[in-house]
């Protein structure tokens, strides 16, 4: 079955093409429906840790409840305000989320590559690709024209810029290690040698701190502050451009959850179970880390969240690269 | 050759559906929504209270900062990564010199420290 979508090796035809595109979007699909369930994963662990029960009305535990609200927001106004500036408005949503879905190309799901580019520079790939997004929703704080979205919009690029250098920079340990971008050769050298997250541990701490402010999610979730800013960004979207705002936002989940569980914890190997097995246990513990983090922490003050990228974080990703670096070279060498 | 072109193939596939999804999803939700405007429902929503002026002010000027920095270190994990892959074939050159490299920007992340550029009061 999956040796039917088979593309890698093929000379390029129609018949490859519409390979490739069905592959894209058995991937789309396959996203769509874990978002879904991921909004009702977070409800129902952040029910349970608040000794609630979560959604439970909405077909048998509550299932459909997530398909309900898309259809609710799907059937709900497109409002533009009178002020706000109406192209950048309407197109705003659509430029964060284009980034979101297309970093998943480089995602290895399987040992099998039929849903993923095997692509040479896929880390940095990612890594360029997902900062798009940050003008995406700079673009919509600042075409509402209301001042909760302009402070959250602003006060979100300057979180993600500043966390996106901690970020790059934990990943520099794992390169250093595999020798490759690949995604697919990471995990190769995963196999060989072992999970990345024993030799590079530090470099981890850093990763999963810049991802969760990366990902604007509590604690580091200050541009959607509700108590101080309604709602951030979005504030004055509804309907279907909200809708793409929070897919954006946790396709993003999903995707680093991904590239966690790939470059730190060996993606898809692992012992007995079929690979996408193993790659699904390992991304469903991730997200449910961050929603662990959502239900625990506090948020932090907006002085603390930039000096503690600057201060900490950075120094703290240098250090781990240089130890890296010359631990290396020792072993090459000795 | 054939796996690379036809994974970068791949990736522009992805980038399509990526701008194709929205624009139709957005264009096909036009005939179920309903649209109904009106002045007050138009106005920016400041937890009820009534605007005063705009909102396309001018910024406070230390996020430019912040972003002059992110510049500065963004392009240095640029350069880091092509050194990171080929690391196994530099030898101890590529070592020191990516060492003196990294040393010349932490000496620019103290300057700012410093200067107290880092502090958000």
């Amino acid at each position: 079955m999956i040796a039917f979508f088979s593309w890698v090796h093929q000379a390029l035809t129609w018949g490859t093409v519409l390979k490739m595109v069905a592959g894209a979007l058995i991937v789309l699909f396959f996203l769509l429906g874990a978002v879904t369930y991921m909004l009702y994963f977070e409800r129902k662990v952040i029910g349970w840790m608040q000794l609630r029960i979560g959604p439970n009305r909405v077909g048998p535990l509550g299932l459909f409840q997530s398909f309900a609200d898309i259809l609710k927001l799907l059937a709900k106004e497109d409002i533009v305000p009178a002020e706000a500036d109406k192209p950048l408005f309407l197109i705003a949503p659509i430029v964060a989320f284009i980034p979101s879905f297309a970093v998943m190309a480089v995602i290895p799901w399987t040992a099998s590559h039929v849903f993923t580019a095997d692509i040479a520079v896929a880390l940095l790939y990612y890594l360029a690709l997902s900062s798009i997004t940050i003008v995406g929703i700079m673009l919509g704080g600042w075409a509402s024209n209301n001042k909760y979205s302009l402070i959250g919009g602003m006060r979100s690029a300057a979180q993600m810029i500043s966390y996106e250098i901690p970020l790059g920079m934990s990943l520099l340990g794992v390169i250093l290690l595999a020798g490759s971008l690949n995604i697919v050769d990471i995990v190769e050298a995963q196999r060989r040698f072992m999970w990345f997250v024993v030799p590079q541990f530090l470099g981890f701490c850093v990763f999963i701190v810049a991802a969760t402010a990366e990902l604007n999610r509590t604690p580091f979730d200050l541009p959607e502050a509700e108590s101080e800013l309604v709602a951030g960004y979005h504030t004055e979207y509804s309907g279907f451009r909200f809708a793409f705002y929070m897919l954006a936002e946790y396709l993003y989940v999903f995707a680093i959850s991904c590239l966690g569980a790939t470059l730190f914890f060996g993606g898809w190997s692992g012992p007995l179970l079929p690979g996408w097995l193993w790659f699904a246990i390992k991304v469903t513990a991730f997200i449910f880390f961050f929603f662990w983090l959502r239900a625990t922490m506090p948020r932090i003050r907006v002085d603390q969240l930039m000096s503690f990228s600057w201060k900490f974080l950075l120094p703290l990703a240098l250090v781990n690269i240089v130890l890296t670096s010359i631990i290396k070279y020792w072993v090459n060498a000795g | 050759m054939t796996a690379y072109w036809n994974s970068y193939l791949f990736v522009v596939i992805f980038i399509v559906i990526a701008i194709g999804l929205p624009v139709v999803a957005l264009a096909l939700g036009g005939w179920l929504r309903p649209a109904n405007p009106y002045q007050e429902k138009l106005e920016p929503y400041e937890s009820g209270a009534e605007p005063v002026g705009s909102a396309h002010v001018r910024y406070n000027a230390r996020y430019y900062l912040f972003a002059l920095l992110f510049v500065v270190f963004d392009v240095e994990i640029l350069f880091l990564y092509p050194w990171a892959v080929a690391f196994h074939e530099l030898g101890l050159f590529g070592l020191i010199e990516a060492l003196i490299f990294m040393a010349m920007l932490v000496i620019g992340l103290v300057y700012a420290w410093r200067k107290k550029v880092l502090e958000w009061k």
